[in-house]
């Protein structure tokens, strides 16, 4: 692992766990208020997969970077310009429907990133990868089923879920273009270049929204800046407000 | 920002809300870690059976309880009638001998 700029793989090991904290945040927000109380404890379970593959991703990262930051340290203290996750995981719940669309094409995407990391040459992401990869295999598998069955359900669901994959299907680009730091794990043999992970998430997907009726917008614009961060969403500041609130009002409090 | 309330911004208020459809009932059997059979844990609401199996993974296997899930619908299970339960379980009240109670075990056989 010499030959990897640790800058680099910092910053790689922030991407990884910055989506799952934002995305494990906001499915969170479900909590108590789903539409059923089995898919309230659904999401719930998944919301705590989330977090807890944030701490292993944050926990690395902190290690790498060597300047005492803990998982928490990085999750709780850092502000808007620092993270580092794809504008998707970022947008509002919405509505059950646009909740279980965004987590769908998320999932998709993260298991095929996933599954290439358990290859890593990094045995400490192979390692994480290979304990992520089996909740994640279920989540998208649930997550599949309810956009089949919302999509395909009735025409008020149906219209629901075209509308929340018309919105969300501009923040999918994202999280295939490579920048420098992508091109530096993928010559280190530390992660995939993203954009051969397409391929795989591409198939699932046109299956799966086949499945559901469902139609993918025509053209390929794509929102980006959020794992740069040179530009997140006005999203993600509040989201931050609420997830951060108990260490900026009591800065160092612990249970 | 995204507020849970915001869910279904669209309902109409309660008095025109149509009556609620609910998912089918099912009963949820779980089989342990160490357990022969599968034991019932309770039920829950899904629309098909594989929701359901995986509605029982997440409602009644969280903390490591099973490896293996059956659900059934509640509306295909049979069940005795307990207005019946007179003529059907207290006659086996007064028969003793069927437990085996007559007989001394030999020590060798061990905890029977």
């Amino acid at each position: 692992m010499s030959d990897v700029d640790q800058s680099q793989l910092f910053e790689f090991l922030c991407r990884m766990g910055d989506n799952t904290l934002v995305l494990g945040h906001r499915v969170s927000e479900w909590c108590g208020h789903a539409p059923v109380l089995e898919e309230d404890i659904a999401l719930a379970n998944t919301a705590l997969d989330l977090i807890g593959q944030t701490q292993m991703w944050l926990g690395l990262a902190g290690e790498v970077e060597d300047k005492s930051r803990s998982a928490d340290d990085l999750a709780m203290l850092r502000d808007v310009w620092d993270f580092r996750n794809v504008l998707l995981v970022e947008q509002p719940n919405g509505d059950f429907g646009q909740t279980m669309m965004r987590q769908f094409l998320f999932d998709a995407w993260h298991l095929a990133m996933l599954k290439a990391l358990t290859g890593s040459c990094d045995d400490r992401i192979a390692a994480i990868a290979a304990k992520s990869v089996k909740e994640v295999q279920y989540h998208v598998e649930r997550s599949g089923d309810t956009v089949v069955g919302l999509g395909d359900g009735t025409s008020e669901s149906h219209r629901r879920m075209q509308k929340a994959l018309d919105l969300l299907w501009p923040y999918v680009g994202e999280m295939f273009v490579a920048d420098a730091v992508d091109e530096a794990m993928a010559k280190a043999g530390v992660a995939p270049d993203p954009a051969t992970l397409r391929d795989a998430f591409d198939a699932r997907v046109e299956a799966v929204l086949t499945d559901a009726t469902l139609t993918i917008p025509d053209g390929g614009f794509a929102h980006k800046g959020g794992k740069t961060g040179f530009q997140h969403s006005e999203h993600l500041g509040h989201l931050l407000t609420q997830m951060q609130w108990l260490q900026r009002a009591y800065p160092g409090a612990t249970w | 920002m995204s507020s849970p309330n915001s869910a279904y911004p669209d309902t109409p208020d309660t008095r025109t809300k149509p009556k609620r459809h609910e998912w089918p009932l099912w009963e949820v059997f779980i089989r342990g870690q160490h357990g022969m059979s599968h034991r019932h844990v309770g039920s829950l609401h899904a629309p098909d059976e594989e929701m359901a199996i995986k509605n029982a993974r997440d409602v009644y296997t969280r903390r490591n309880e099973g490896v293996s899930i059956w659900v059934v619908e509640a509306r295909h299970i049979a069940a005795s009638s307990p207005s019946e339960k007179g003529p059907l379980y207290e006659p086996s009240e007064s028969k003793v001998y069927r437990h085996p109670t007559f007989f001394d075990i030999p020590e060798d056989v061990g905890a029977m």
